[in-house]
Protein backbone atom coordinates (compact mmCIF):
# COMPACT_ATOMS: atom_id res chain seq x y z
CA UNK A 1 0.00 0.00 0.00
CA UNK A 2 1.21 3.46 -0.59
CA UNK A 3 1.56 6.15 1.69
CA UNK A 4 -0.67 8.45 0.75
CA UNK A 5 -3.49 5.93 0.38
CA UNK A 6 -2.20 4.28 4.00
CA UNK A 7 -2.58 8.44 5.18
CA UNK A 8 -5.99 8.62 4.17
CA UNK A 9 -7.33 5.68 5.01
CA UNK A 10 -6.78 6.22 8.96
CA UNK A 11 -6.18 10.15 8.97
CA UNK A 12 -9.35 10.38 10.82
CA UNK A 13 -8.63 7.90 13.62
CA UNK A 14 -5.25 9.26 13.96
CA UNK A 15 -6.92 12.45 14.70
CA UNK A 16 -9.79 11.16 17.04
CA UNK A 17 -7.04 9.59 19.06
CA UNK A 18 -5.10 12.96 19.63
CA UNK A 19 -8.22 14.56 21.00
CA UNK A 20 -8.85 11.41 23.51
CA UNK A 21 -5.02 12.27 24.24
CA UNK A 22 -5.47 15.44 25.04
CA UNK A 23 -8.28 15.21 26.75
CA UNK A 24 -6.47 12.87 29.02
CA UNK A 25 -3.11 15.07 29.41
CA UNK A 26 -5.63 17.53 30.91
CA UNK A 27 -7.00 15.09 33.16
CA UNK A 28 -10.98 16.10 31.88
CA UNK A 29 -12.83 13.72 30.14
CA UNK A 30 -12.00 9.75 31.10
CA UNK A 31 -15.78 9.07 29.71
CA UNK A 32 -13.96 7.06 26.77
CA UNK A 33 -10.91 6.04 28.72
CA UNK A 34 -12.54 2.03 28.51
CA UNK A 35 -11.55 2.27 24.30
CA UNK A 36 -8.10 3.85 24.78
CA UNK A 37 -5.99 0.64 24.66
CA UNK A 38 -7.71 -1.01 21.70
CA UNK A 39 -7.44 2.31 19.61
CA UNK A 40 -3.81 2.71 21.49
CA UNK A 41 -2.71 -0.99 20.25
CA UNK A 42 -4.14 0.00 16.58
CA UNK A 43 -2.24 3.05 16.49
CA UNK A 44 1.42 1.05 18.00
CA UNK A 45 0.24 -1.48 14.63
CA UNK A 46 -0.05 1.23 12.49
CA UNK A 47 3.43 2.51 13.43
CA UNK A 48 4.95 -1.03 12.95
CA UNK A 49 3.31 -1.22 9.31
CA UNK A 50 4.84 2.35 8.51
CA UNK A 51 8.18 1.33 9.60
CA UNK A 52 8.08 -1.83 7.86
CA UNK A 53 6.86 -0.34 4.62
CA UNK A 54 9.63 2.63 4.64
CA UNK A 55 6.87 5.28 5.06
CA UNK A 56 8.74 8.69 4.89
CA UNK A 57 10.47 10.11 8.26
CA UNK A 58 7.64 12.53 8.56
CA UNK A 59 4.83 10.05 9.14
CA UNK A 60 6.72 7.59 11.37
CA UNK A 61 7.99 10.28 13.74
CA UNK A 62 4.52 11.83 14.09
CA UNK A 63 2.68 7.94 15.07
CA UNK A 64 6.13 7.75 17.35
CA UNK A 65 5.40 10.98 18.91
CA UNK A 66 1.63 9.92 19.11
CA UNK A 67 2.28 6.18 20.53
CA UNK A 68 5.16 7.77 23.09
CA UNK A 69 2.01 9.82 24.36
CA UNK A 70 -0.13 6.94 24.47
CA UNK A 71 2.39 5.06 25.91
CA UNK A 72 1.91 7.87 28.77
CA UNK A 73 -0.88 7.71 29.32
CA UNK A 74 -1.80 3.45 29.18
CA UNK A 75 1.09 2.06 31.08
CA UNK A 76 2.17 3.63 35.07
CA UNK A 77 4.13 2.17 38.11
CA UNK A 78 2.21 1.72 40.57
CA UNK A 79 2.39 3.78 43.37
CA UNK A 80 3.40 1.89 46.99
CA UNK A 81 2.39 4.95 49.48
CA UNK A 82 0.37 7.78 49.24
CA UNK A 83 -2.70 5.62 47.81
CA UNK A 84 -3.05 3.46 51.37
CA UNK A 85 -1.14 5.45 54.07
CA UNK A 86 -2.79 3.93 56.69
CA UNK A 87 -1.57 0.30 55.66
CA UNK A 88 1.59 1.66 55.16
CA UNK A 89 1.74 3.27 58.61
CA UNK A 90 0.22 0.24 60.25
CA UNK A 91 1.89 -2.93 58.89
CA UNK A 92 4.00 -2.31 55.82
CA UNK A 93 6.38 0.11 57.15
CA UNK A 94 6.95 -2.36 60.37
CA UNK A 95 7.61 -5.12 58.28
CA UNK A 96 9.88 -3.54 55.97
CA UNK A 97 12.38 -2.38 58.60
CA UNK A 98 12.74 -6.40 59.87
CA UNK A 99 13.01 -7.15 56.64
CA UNK A 100 16.17 -5.38 56.43
CA UNK A 101 17.08 -6.40 59.78
CA UNK A 102 20.64 -6.60 59.11
CA UNK A 103 20.76 -3.03 58.05
CA UNK A 104 19.24 -1.86 60.73
CA UNK A 105 21.04 -3.58 63.45
CA UNK A 106 24.02 -2.03 61.68
CA UNK A 107 23.20 1.18 61.45
CA UNK A 108 21.75 1.01 65.40
CA UNK A 109 24.87 -0.07 66.67
CA UNK A 110 27.08 2.32 64.91
CA UNK A 111 24.63 5.41 65.98
CA UNK A 112 23.92 4.13 69.77
CA UNK A 113 27.24 2.43 70.25
CA UNK A 114 28.77 5.67 69.35
CA UNK A 115 26.00 7.75 71.23
CA UNK A 116 26.60 5.52 74.52
CA UNK A 117 30.56 5.30 73.78
CA UNK A 118 31.56 8.92 73.64
CA UNK A 119 28.57 9.52 76.45
CA UNK A 120 30.35 7.03 78.92
CA UNK A 121 34.07 8.61 77.68
CA UNK A 122 33.03 12.26 78.48
CA UNK A 123 31.20 11.22 81.40
CA UNK A 124 34.58 9.26 82.79
CA UNK A 125 37.30 11.91 81.19
CA UNK A 126 35.21 15.53 81.71
CA UNK A 127 38.39 17.72 79.64
CA UNK A 128 37.19 15.49 76.37
CA UNK A 129 34.35 17.08 75.50
CA UNK A 130 36.29 20.63 74.34
CA UNK A 131 38.27 18.06 72.04
CA UNK A 132 35.16 16.92 70.56
CA UNK A 133 32.78 19.97 70.58
CA UNK A 134 33.96 23.71 70.36
CA UNK A 135 34.21 25.76 74.04
CA UNK A 136 31.48 28.32 72.92
CA UNK A 137 28.95 25.75 71.58
CA UNK A 138 29.50 23.65 75.10
CA UNK A 139 28.87 26.91 76.93
CA UNK A 140 25.83 27.50 74.93
CA UNK A 141 24.51 23.85 75.70
CA UNK A 142 25.05 24.54 79.45
CA UNK A 143 22.86 27.91 79.60
CA UNK A 144 20.34 26.04 78.02
CA UNK A 145 19.93 23.05 80.15
CA UNK A 146 21.41 25.16 83.26
CA UNK A 147 18.87 24.22 85.84
CA UNK A 148 18.68 27.27 87.60
CA UNK A 149 17.23 29.04 84.80
CA UNK A 150 13.94 27.04 85.28
CA UNK A 151 13.40 26.82 81.07
CA UNK A 152 13.94 23.91 78.44
CA UNK A 153 15.46 23.99 74.95
CA UNK A 154 16.24 27.27 73.90
CA UNK A 155 16.78 30.00 76.07
CA UNK A 156 14.37 32.84 76.90
CA UNK A 157 10.41 32.14 77.93
CA UNK A 158 8.83 30.31 75.48
CA UNK A 159 5.21 31.16 74.47
CA UNK A 160 2.93 28.69 72.63
CA UNK A 161 4.00 30.94 69.23
CA UNK A 162 7.87 30.07 70.37
CA UNK A 163 6.43 26.02 70.33
CA UNK A 164 5.76 26.87 66.85
CA UNK A 165 8.86 28.39 65.91
CA UNK A 166 10.88 25.46 67.32
CA UNK A 167 8.47 22.98 65.45
CA UNK A 168 9.17 24.66 62.11
CA UNK A 169 13.18 24.26 62.94
CA UNK A 170 13.19 20.65 64.23
CA UNK A 171 11.02 19.83 61.13
CA UNK A 172 13.61 21.62 58.88
CA UNK A 173 16.93 20.37 60.92
CA UNK A 174 15.83 17.07 61.33
CA UNK A 175 14.69 15.98 58.70
CA UNK A 176 17.04 17.45 56.83
CA UNK A 177 19.79 15.52 58.45
CA UNK A 178 18.04 12.39 58.09
CA UNK A 179 17.89 12.79 54.54
CA UNK A 180 21.60 13.52 54.26
CA UNK A 181 22.33 10.34 56.63
CA UNK A 182 20.15 8.42 53.79
CA UNK A 183 21.32 10.31 50.61
CA UNK A 184 25.32 9.66 51.37
CA UNK A 185 24.50 6.28 51.81
CA UNK A 186 25.26 5.68 47.81
CA UNK A 187 28.76 6.52 48.37
CA UNK A 188 29.42 2.72 49.49
CA UNK A 189 27.47 3.17 52.57
CA UNK A 190 30.06 5.39 53.66
CA UNK A 191 28.60 8.67 54.24
CA UNK A 192 25.73 7.23 56.02
CA UNK A 193 28.66 5.64 58.40
CA UNK A 194 30.08 8.71 58.88
CA UNK A 195 26.85 10.39 59.39
CA UNK A 196 25.88 8.28 62.08
CA UNK A 197 28.89 7.57 64.02
CA UNK A 198 29.32 12.07 64.02
CA UNK A 199 25.39 12.24 64.90
CA UNK A 200 26.33 9.53 67.73
CA UNK A 201 29.40 11.33 69.08
CA UNK A 202 27.80 14.74 68.93
CA UNK A 203 24.64 14.34 70.65
CA UNK A 204 26.51 11.48 73.30
CA UNK A 205 29.07 13.80 74.35
CA UNK A 206 27.09 16.44 75.20
CA UNK A 207 24.85 14.27 76.80
CA UNK A 208 27.69 12.98 78.83
CA UNK A 209 28.86 16.24 79.62
CA UNK A 210 25.84 17.73 80.88
CA UNK A 211 25.29 14.68 83.17
CA UNK A 212 29.03 15.16 84.40
CA UNK A 213 28.63 18.88 85.54
CA UNK A 214 25.01 17.93 87.30
CA UNK A 215 22.96 19.40 84.62
CA UNK A 216 21.62 15.96 84.30
CA UNK A 217 17.88 16.42 85.13
CA UNK A 218 17.20 18.99 83.32
CA UNK A 219 18.58 17.50 80.05
CA UNK A 220 17.54 14.01 80.18
CA UNK A 221 13.88 14.79 80.91
CA UNK A 222 13.89 17.25 77.95
CA UNK A 223 15.11 14.28 75.41
CA UNK A 224 13.67 11.39 76.62
CA UNK A 225 10.56 11.77 74.91
CA UNK A 226 11.02 12.82 71.75
CA UNK A 227 14.63 10.89 71.45
CA UNK A 228 12.28 7.94 71.03
CA UNK A 229 11.13 8.79 67.28
CA UNK A 230 14.10 11.23 66.84
CA UNK A 231 17.39 8.81 67.53
CA UNK A 232 15.47 5.83 66.21
CA UNK A 233 14.71 7.43 63.10
CA UNK A 234 18.38 8.57 62.55
CA UNK A 235 19.22 5.15 63.00
CA UNK A 236 16.77 3.78 60.67
CA UNK A 237 17.71 6.74 57.69
CA UNK A 238 21.03 5.22 58.00
CA UNK A 239 19.90 1.80 57.37
CA UNK A 240 18.22 2.45 54.33
CA UNK A 241 21.50 4.36 53.09
CA UNK A 242 23.63 1.31 54.26
CA UNK A 243 21.29 -0.39 52.13
CA UNK A 244 21.76 1.85 49.04
CA UNK A 245 26.04 1.15 49.48
CA UNK A 246 25.70 -2.63 49.67
CA UNK A 247 23.71 -2.86 46.84
CA UNK A 248 26.72 -1.13 45.28
CA UNK A 249 29.00 -3.09 47.04
CA UNK A 250 27.55 -6.63 46.72
CA UNK A 251 24.72 -6.63 44.34
CA UNK A 252 24.72 -10.49 43.95
CA UNK A 253 22.92 -11.42 40.81
CA UNK A 254 21.96 -8.61 39.60
CA UNK A 255 24.28 -5.78 37.49
CA UNK A 256 25.47 -3.25 39.98
CA UNK A 257 22.48 -0.84 38.60
CA UNK A 258 19.90 -3.06 38.82
CA UNK A 259 21.02 -4.42 42.00
CA UNK A 260 20.87 0.04 43.05
CA UNK A 261 17.59 0.66 41.87
CA UNK A 262 15.99 -2.39 43.17
CA UNK A 263 17.52 -1.44 46.50
CA UNK A 264 16.19 2.44 46.18
CA UNK A 265 12.74 1.05 45.60
CA UNK A 266 12.77 -0.15 49.28
CA UNK A 267 15.20 2.26 51.04
CA UNK A 268 12.72 5.26 49.91
CA UNK A 269 10.18 3.41 51.70
CA UNK A 270 12.09 3.28 54.51
CA UNK A 271 12.95 7.22 54.03
CA UNK A 272 9.11 8.34 54.11
CA UNK A 273 8.73 6.40 57.49
CA UNK A 274 11.36 8.05 59.16
CA UNK A 275 10.04 11.21 57.69
CA UNK A 276 7.05 10.38 59.45
CA UNK A 277 8.49 9.74 62.46
CA UNK A 278 10.55 12.74 62.65
CA UNK A 279 7.27 14.98 62.29
CA UNK A 280 6.13 13.33 65.32
CA UNK A 281 9.60 13.59 67.10
CA UNK A 282 9.32 17.67 66.30
CA UNK A 283 5.78 17.47 67.23
CA UNK A 284 6.73 16.16 70.54
CA UNK A 285 9.92 18.07 70.70
CA UNK A 286 7.94 21.73 70.55
CA UNK A 287 4.86 21.00 72.57
CA UNK A 288 5.50 18.24 74.99
CA UNK A 289 9.44 17.84 75.96
CA UNK A 290 9.90 21.86 76.28
CA UNK A 291 6.95 22.23 78.77
CA UNK A 292 8.32 23.30 82.33
CA UNK A 293 5.16 22.89 84.32
CA UNK A 294 5.75 18.89 84.28
CA UNK A 295 7.64 17.20 86.71
CA UNK A 296 10.69 15.13 85.44
CA UNK A 297 9.24 11.70 86.74
CA UNK A 298 6.25 12.42 84.83
CA UNK A 299 8.50 13.05 82.19
CA UNK A 300 10.72 10.24 82.12
CA UNK A 301 7.39 7.78 82.57
CA UNK A 302 6.00 9.21 79.55
CA UNK A 303 9.56 8.95 77.44
CA UNK A 304 10.02 5.28 78.90
CA UNK A 305 6.37 4.80 77.49
CA UNK A 306 7.41 6.61 74.16
CA UNK A 307 10.47 4.17 74.10
CA UNK A 308 8.52 1.09 74.82
CA UNK A 309 5.50 2.39 72.19
CA UNK A 310 8.11 2.34 69.32
CA UNK A 311 10.00 -0.78 70.21
CA UNK A 312 6.79 -2.81 70.30
CA UNK A 313 5.55 -0.62 66.75
CA UNK A 314 8.55 -1.51 65.06
CA UNK A 315 8.93 -5.49 66.80
CA UNK A 316 5.27 -5.91 66.34
CA UNK A 317 3.15 -4.29 64.25
CA UNK A 318 1.44 -5.64 61.00
CA UNK A 319 2.54 -9.22 61.85
CA UNK A 320 -0.79 -10.41 61.55
CA UNK A 321 -1.88 -10.43 57.67
CA UNK A 322 -5.57 -9.69 58.26
CA UNK A 323 -5.30 -6.75 60.61
CA UNK A 324 -4.30 -3.60 58.58
CA UNK A 325 -6.00 -4.89 55.15
CA UNK B 1 21.89 -1.95 -7.02
CA UNK B 2 22.85 -0.01 -4.20
CA UNK B 3 25.61 -0.96 -2.52
CA UNK B 4 23.76 -2.95 0.37
CA UNK B 5 24.64 -0.52 3.48
CA UNK B 6 20.75 -0.24 4.88
CA UNK B 7 19.70 -2.90 7.05
CA UNK B 8 17.93 -5.81 5.24
CA UNK B 9 14.02 -6.29 6.14
CA UNK B 10 14.07 -9.02 9.03
CA UNK B 11 17.01 -7.65 10.83
CA UNK B 12 16.93 -6.52 14.85
CA UNK B 13 17.48 -2.71 14.96
CA UNK B 14 21.07 -1.45 15.43
CA UNK B 15 21.68 0.27 18.45
CA UNK B 16 21.42 4.39 17.00
CA UNK B 17 24.84 6.50 16.63
CA UNK B 18 23.28 9.32 17.97
CA UNK B 19 22.30 9.79 22.00
CA UNK B 20 18.70 8.14 21.08
CA UNK B 21 17.65 5.57 23.69
CA UNK B 22 15.33 3.04 22.84
CA UNK B 23 12.31 1.44 24.65
CA UNK B 24 10.74 -1.17 24.10
CA UNK B 25 6.86 -1.25 24.72
CA UNK B 26 4.50 -4.20 25.38
CA UNK B 27 3.14 -3.78 21.90
CA UNK B 28 6.71 -4.71 20.16
CA UNK B 29 7.45 -0.48 19.06
CA UNK B 30 10.66 0.68 19.97
CA UNK B 31 9.92 4.69 21.28
CA UNK B 32 12.93 6.50 20.81
CA UNK B 33 14.03 8.82 23.70
CA UNK B 34 16.10 11.75 23.62
CA UNK B 35 17.97 11.95 26.36
CA UNK B 36 19.47 15.78 27.36
CA UNK B 37 23.05 16.16 27.79
CA UNK B 38 24.58 18.16 30.83
CA UNK B 39 24.54 21.67 29.66
CA UNK B 40 21.05 22.11 29.01
CA UNK B 41 20.22 20.11 32.28
CA UNK B 42 22.52 22.69 34.19
CA UNK B 43 21.16 25.57 32.54
CA UNK B 44 17.32 23.90 33.56
CA UNK B 45 18.75 23.59 37.28
CA UNK B 46 19.45 27.66 37.13
CA UNK B 47 16.32 28.31 36.04
CA UNK B 48 15.05 26.58 38.95
CA UNK B 49 17.52 27.45 41.35
CA UNK B 50 16.64 31.42 40.24
CA UNK B 51 12.90 30.14 40.82
CA UNK B 52 13.61 28.63 44.66
CA UNK B 53 15.83 32.15 45.42
CA UNK B 54 12.88 34.57 44.05
CA UNK B 55 9.63 32.60 45.92
CA UNK B 56 11.79 32.32 49.21
CA UNK B 57 13.27 36.07 48.85
CA UNK B 58 9.34 37.31 48.71
CA UNK B 59 7.63 34.88 51.16
CA UNK B 60 10.14 35.94 53.97
CA UNK B 61 10.02 39.36 53.24
CA UNK B 62 6.26 38.75 53.91
CA UNK B 63 6.83 36.52 56.74
CA UNK B 64 8.89 39.41 58.60
CA UNK B 65 5.81 40.85 58.98
CA UNK B 66 4.14 37.97 61.38
CA UNK B 67 6.85 38.03 63.99
CA UNK B 68 6.95 34.86 65.59
CA UNK B 69 4.56 32.44 63.92
CA UNK B 70 6.41 33.99 60.96
CA UNK B 71 9.70 32.64 61.87
CA UNK B 72 8.05 29.14 62.36
CA UNK B 73 6.29 28.94 59.10
CA UNK B 74 9.84 30.55 57.17
CA UNK B 75 11.03 27.66 58.52
CA UNK B 76 8.26 25.20 57.17
CA UNK B 77 8.87 26.89 54.27
CA UNK B 78 12.80 26.87 53.30
CA UNK B 79 12.40 22.98 54.54
CA UNK B 80 9.46 22.69 51.81
CA UNK B 81 10.97 24.59 48.98
CA UNK B 82 14.32 22.95 49.15
CA UNK B 83 13.69 19.89 49.54
CA UNK B 84 10.08 19.33 47.98
CA UNK B 85 9.82 21.91 44.89
CA UNK B 86 11.19 19.50 42.38
CA UNK B 87 9.29 16.76 43.97
CA UNK B 88 5.86 18.27 43.60
CA UNK B 89 6.78 19.90 40.24
CA UNK B 90 8.31 16.72 38.27
CA UNK B 91 5.23 14.39 39.76
CA UNK B 92 1.95 16.80 39.23
CA UNK B 93 3.62 18.21 36.39
CA UNK B 94 4.52 15.53 33.95
CA UNK B 95 8.29 15.79 35.09
CA UNK B 96 8.45 19.12 34.30
CA UNK B 97 9.88 21.77 36.54
CA UNK B 98 9.24 25.44 35.78
CA UNK B 99 13.63 25.14 34.23
CA UNK B 100 13.10 21.84 32.85
CA UNK B 101 10.03 23.34 30.78
CA UNK B 102 11.24 25.90 30.23
CA UNK B 103 14.69 24.17 28.70
CA UNK B 104 11.99 21.77 26.86
CA UNK B 105 12.97 18.54 29.38
CA UNK B 106 11.15 16.47 31.37
CA UNK B 107 11.84 13.66 33.66
CA UNK B 108 10.10 9.86 33.02
CA UNK B 109 11.32 6.34 34.13
CA UNK B 110 13.39 4.76 32.05
CA UNK B 111 10.92 2.75 30.65
CA UNK B 112 9.08 5.19 29.14
CA UNK B 113 6.34 5.59 31.88
CA UNK B 114 5.90 8.83 33.90
CA UNK B 115 7.69 9.50 36.89
CA UNK B 116 5.52 8.66 39.95
CA UNK B 117 6.26 9.87 43.70
CA UNK B 118 9.08 7.30 44.73
CA UNK B 119 11.44 7.55 42.02
CA UNK B 120 10.81 11.74 42.09
CA UNK B 121 11.18 11.73 45.22
CA UNK B 122 14.99 9.29 44.98
CA UNK B 123 16.06 11.26 42.75
CA UNK B 124 16.09 14.59 44.22
CA UNK B 125 17.08 13.00 47.64
CA UNK B 126 19.93 11.79 46.03
CA UNK B 127 20.73 15.32 45.19
CA UNK B 128 22.54 15.34 48.42
CA UNK B 129 25.54 13.16 46.87
CA UNK B 130 25.44 14.61 43.45
CA UNK B 131 25.87 17.98 44.54
CA UNK B 132 29.27 16.82 46.50
CA UNK B 133 32.38 17.59 46.90
CA UNK B 134 31.10 20.96 45.51
CA UNK B 135 29.34 22.35 42.74
CA UNK B 136 27.28 18.87 41.56
CA UNK B 137 30.78 17.74 41.07
CA UNK B 138 29.87 13.99 41.18
CA UNK B 139 26.36 14.56 39.29
CA UNK B 140 28.47 16.05 36.75
CA UNK B 141 31.01 13.14 36.17
CA UNK B 142 28.29 10.48 36.08
CA UNK B 143 26.35 13.01 34.03
CA UNK B 144 29.15 13.12 31.42
CA UNK B 145 30.29 8.86 31.59
CA UNK B 146 26.93 7.53 31.16
CA UNK B 147 25.60 6.63 27.64
CA UNK B 148 22.01 8.37 28.50
CA UNK B 149 23.48 11.42 30.41
CA UNK B 150 21.93 10.34 34.23
CA UNK B 151 23.25 11.60 37.25
CA UNK B 152 23.98 9.10 40.70
CA UNK B 153 20.24 10.17 41.35
CA UNK B 154 18.86 9.12 37.86
CA UNK B 155 20.28 5.77 38.07
CA UNK B 156 19.91 5.23 41.49
CA UNK B 157 16.00 5.69 40.40
CA UNK B 158 15.50 4.66 37.42
CA UNK B 159 14.69 7.72 35.64
CA UNK B 160 15.61 9.82 32.76
CA UNK B 161 15.75 13.57 31.85
CA UNK B 162 14.55 13.77 28.02
CA UNK B 163 13.87 16.35 25.81
CA UNK B 164 9.90 16.64 25.40
CA UNK B 165 8.55 16.27 22.29
CA UNK B 166 7.61 19.28 19.82
CA UNK B 167 4.76 19.20 16.96
CA UNK B 168 5.80 18.39 14.15
CA UNK B 169 5.26 20.56 11.06
CA UNK B 170 3.73 18.35 7.60
CA UNK B 171 7.17 19.56 5.47
CA UNK B 172 5.79 20.32 1.94
CA UNK B 173 7.49 18.20 -1.01
CA UNK B 174 8.65 19.82 -3.86
CA UNK B 175 6.62 19.66 -6.60
CA UNK B 176 7.51 16.51 -9.16
CA UNK B 177 6.28 14.23 -11.88
CA UNK B 178 5.87 11.26 -9.62
CA UNK B 179 7.57 8.45 -11.46
CA UNK B 180 8.68 4.72 -9.97
CA UNK B 181 12.32 3.97 -9.80
CA UNK B 182 14.38 2.48 -12.07
CA UNK B 183 15.85 -0.09 -9.56
CA UNK B 184 13.88 -1.83 -6.74
CA UNK B 185 14.90 0.20 -3.34
CA UNK B 186 15.49 -1.72 0.12
CA UNK B 187 13.70 -0.14 2.91
CA UNK B 188 16.82 2.11 4.70
CA UNK B 189 17.22 3.83 0.63
CA UNK B 190 13.07 4.17 0.58
CA UNK B 191 13.53 6.44 4.07
CA UNK B 192 16.46 8.26 2.82
CA UNK B 193 15.05 8.89 -0.21
CA UNK B 194 12.23 10.59 1.43
CA UNK B 195 14.35 12.46 3.57
CA UNK B 196 15.77 14.08 1.30
CA UNK B 197 12.09 15.10 -0.81
CA UNK B 198 10.94 16.18 3.40
CA UNK B 199 14.37 18.09 4.14
CA UNK B 200 15.16 19.94 0.66
CA UNK B 201 13.86 22.88 1.71
CA UNK B 202 16.10 23.54 4.95
CA UNK B 203 19.13 22.25 2.38
CA UNK B 204 20.77 24.77 0.35
CA UNK B 205 20.90 24.64 -3.74
CA UNK B 206 24.14 23.92 -3.89
CA UNK B 207 23.84 20.80 -1.00
CA UNK B 208 20.72 19.82 -2.74
CA UNK B 209 22.45 19.50 -5.98
CA UNK B 210 25.58 17.74 -4.58
CA UNK B 211 23.97 15.25 -3.03
CA UNK B 212 21.77 14.21 -5.77
CA UNK B 213 24.38 14.10 -8.06
CA UNK B 214 25.99 11.19 -5.82
CA UNK B 215 22.82 9.29 -6.33
CA UNK B 216 22.76 9.62 -10.26
CA UNK B 217 24.81 6.90 -11.33
CA UNK B 218 23.69 4.14 -9.07
CA UNK B 219 20.17 4.91 -9.40
CA UNK B 220 20.53 5.12 -13.25
CA UNK B 221 19.36 8.45 -13.73
CA UNK B 222 20.48 11.94 -15.73
CA UNK B 223 22.44 13.16 -13.65
CA UNK B 224 21.74 17.32 -14.61
CA UNK B 225 18.22 16.67 -13.85
CA UNK B 226 19.03 14.40 -10.86
CA UNK B 227 17.26 16.68 -8.34
CA UNK B 228 13.51 16.39 -9.85
CA UNK B 229 13.90 12.86 -10.78
CA UNK B 230 14.77 11.66 -7.16
CA UNK B 231 12.04 14.08 -6.11
CA UNK B 232 9.66 12.82 -8.83
CA UNK B 233 10.93 8.88 -6.93
CA UNK B 234 10.44 10.39 -3.92
CA UNK B 235 6.51 11.00 -4.39
CA UNK B 236 6.18 7.86 -6.49
CA UNK B 237 7.13 5.92 -3.21
CA UNK B 238 4.33 8.35 -1.28
CA UNK B 239 1.46 8.22 -3.80
CA UNK B 240 0.08 6.77 -7.19
CA UNK B 241 2.50 6.34 -10.25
Amino acid sequence: MKQSLFEARHKAEWERFTLALERLEHGKDTSQAASFPKVYRRLCQHLALAQERGYSSFLIDSLQQLVLRGHQQLYRHRSRFGANLLGFILADFPRLVRAEWPFVLAAGLMFFGSLIGFASLVYAFPELIYNLIPAEQVRDMQSMYDPVAGHLGRSAERAASEDWVMFGYYVMHNIGIAFQTFASGLLLGVGSAFFLFYNGLIIGAVAGHLTEIGFGQTFWSFVIGHGAFELSAIALAGAAGLKLGWAVIAPGRLTRGEALVEAARKSVLLVCGVTLFLLIAAFIEAYWSSKTGVTPPIKYAVGAALWLAVAAYLLFAGRTRHAPE
Amino acid sequence: MLENTALPRKAPLKPPLDTRYQVETPEGIDLPLRPAGLMVRSLAFGIDLGIRGAILGVLFLLLAFLGQLGMGLGSLLLFAVSWWYMVLFEVLRQGRSPGKQWMGLRVIHDDGTPIGWSASLLRNLLRFVDLLPFGYFLGAISCLQHPTFKRLGDIAAGTLVVYSERALLRPQLPDAQPRSSPVPLNLGEQRALLAFAERQAELSPARVNELAALLAQPLHISAPKAVSELNGIARGLLGPT
